[in-house]
């Protein structure tokens, strides 16, 4: 009869536990039902009805308006800010650690974060609402150094991606805790439209770069995008210089290859700063570019001493020192630049010595 | 059953035997939320409801089902799941029906499910023999008990800020200290009332 206990014990705990469950669910089902809400886009240029007691980001990610967003909608990124202009409630306390004091004044919410509990009026900028979701096939991965590799997608079926250069896609990466989102600049030529290629370094430990230096030719893939709001000046003879670090390269490419499409003549500067030669990738096709395009000037600098044997022809020491070198003052200009956060303050301090405007000096750092 | 009158269960739950300053209960919360007066006040509030709520329900829970059944050797878990599913039902009913209320308090709930004070207030009504009068008063004392606690410390926090406390005790380790501090300044109520 010694047994009859630790059965009793069992039985009585489950039927609380189920009975606590159930009346959770009943009271979830009467209480977080609030409806169908009115949401409205823009002030009216795409009116949603949407299941109210979900949050903001889901009901637009439902409606195929896909906000960037790197956590899934847990707040801790920081990345889904939108103006929400009335029907959000207050501002809560997870969402200020990401507000600033202007933002919050301006109505800017985190979309992870705000409930729909009644009509709800938000803005949100016009390029998200050309964000997609794509599927796609892994049609090449090519490992360029021993830590970065090259990703190339192909759409799937008849889908088009119309792109920018300098802009970037969300790639969807399984993780223990459901899918997640991670951003990758695009590095094909915004003349392709059929495909989207990656260039990915691999952080140890990381969700996205691990995922996708695993993929093999024939995977299927999905993501969306593009995102970023760089705008290539467009006009000629405003010179184009990029500057790129480590595996800075990819929104480079895409710029360089774009630019030539369009303007064949237009004088445009390539600096990438690298440690050792072994992380020197992509050199070669650019000295072919180079060939024809005589505006074209690639620069690849090495931060690390040379190791005994290894021979060099170009230039050494930090890139921002070779930017300085290279480049002479007074010349309208455009740059973009791509790296750690310590090289792209280093660089910007001496674009601006070169009389380029903050305005005209975008960034894409990853600290 | 215990003697003592509900009174002195009251005002000593409060001050002599603080369930936070005198049996160090709900301490994770009480460092974490007390950066500022108004968020500890918020989270008070909700300790102090959701502790006389939770030790009415487990009383009954207790008296009602598990003492007949021969089961009380149930009663850790079984009291966890019952505070875990009563602060569900709360957040629900609270966002539904007073959106202002939620924004104050509601936030605050789920940090409330797993804290310990809440079950510390539930075992000791056990332990300690309550009736269910003794159960309410003890409750709401050891509710009202925490929330001056943590806003004690919210404000001493919010001056300190304006202080120069040396760079190796800032943050939980200044605030760890002044607990102690403050814990020996409620050792002055000791003998006004006393409760076993």
């Amino acid at each position: 009869m010694g047994f009859m206990i630790y059965l009793y014990s069992i039985l009585s705990f489950s039927g609380l536990v189920v009975l606590l469950a159930a009346g959770l669910m009943i009271a979830e089902r009467f209480l977080i039902n609030y409806g169908i809400c009115r949401l409205d886009i823009n002030a009216g240029e795409k009116p949603l009805d949407v299941d109210g007691g979900q949050t903001l980001l889901s009901s637009l990610y439902a409606n195929e308006i896909f906000i960037p967003s790197a956590c899934g909608g847990k707040g801790s990124c920081g990345h889904c800010k939108l103006t929400v202009t009335s029907g959000g409630g207050p501002v809560l306390p997870t969402e200020t650690p990401y507000l600033t004091r202007k933002e919050v004044r301006s109505g800017v919410r985190l979309a992870c974060q705000v409930k729909i509990r009644e009509d709800i009026f938000v803005r949100i900028p016009a390029d998200f609402l050309n964000v997609k979701m794509f599927s796609a096939t892994v049609e090449s991965s090519q490992v360029l150094t021993h830590d970065i590799k090259e990703v190339r997608f192909a759409l799937d079926g008849d889908q088009e991606i119309s792109q920018r250069p300098g802009q970037y896609v969300q790639v969807q990466a399984p993780s223990p805790d459901g899918p997640v989102f991670r951003a990758y600049s695009i590095s094909s030529a915004a003349y392709e439209p059929k495909s989207v290629e990656l260039v990915v370094r691999l952080v140890p430990g990381g969700i996205g770069s691990t995922y996708l230096h695993n993929v093999q030719e024939g995977d299927p893939v999905t993501f969306t995008g593009p995102y970023g709001e760089f705008y290539l000046n467009e006009d000629p003879s405003t010179e184009i210089v990029c500057v790129g670090g480590g595996c800075g390269m990819a929104p480079m490419k895409n710029i360089i290859y774009t630019l030539y499409d369009k303007w064949p003549e237009r004088t445009c500067w390539l600096f990438f700063g690298c440690r050792t030669t072994e992380d020197i990738f992509y050199l070669e096709r650019f000295k072919e570019l180079q060939t024809k395009h005589p505006n074209f000037h690639v620069v690849y600098a090495l931060s690390d001493e040379l190791k005994p044997g290894e021979k060099w022809d170009g230039e050494t020491g930090f890139i921002h020192l070779a930017v300085d070198k290279y480049l002479e003052e007074g010349v309208t200009r455009q740059a973009f630049l791509c790296g750690p956060p310590l090289m792209i303050e280093a660089v910007t301090r001496v674009l601006e010595e070169k009389g380029l405007h903050p305005d005209d000096i975008f960034y894409d750092d990853f600290g | 059953m215990s003697e003592t009158s509900v009174w002195v269960i009251f005002i000593a739950a409060i001050f002599t035997n603080n369930i936070l300053l005198t049996n160090f209960l709900g301490m994770c919360s009480f460092i974490a939320c007390s950066g500022q007066i108004k968020t500890s006040l918020g989270l008070g509030t909700a300790v102090i409801f959701v502790m006389i709520m939770t030790t009415i329900i487990n009383y009954a829970v207790y008296y009602g089902v598990l003492m007949p059944l021969g089961l009380v050797h149930l009663q850790f878990i079984v009291f966890i799941a019952v505070i875990a599913a009563f602060v569900q039902l709360v957040e629900m009913i609270v966002e539904r029906f007073s959106p202002k209320l939620y924004f104050a308090l509601g936030i605050f709930l789920p940090l409330i499910t797993v804290n310990c004070a809440i079950l510390g207030a539930s075992l000791f009504m056990i332990i300690r023999q309550y009736s269910f009068l003794q159960s309410v008063g003890f409750g709401l004392g050891a509710g009202i008990g925490w929330a001056v606690a943590i806003v004690l410390l919210a404000g001493l926090r919010q001056k300190m800020r304006y202080s120069h406390v040396p760079q190796c005790f800032q943050g939980v380790a200044i605030a760890m200290i002044v607990t102690g501090v403050l814990a020996m300044a409620f050792m002055g109520f000791a003998g006004m009332v006393s409760i076993q």
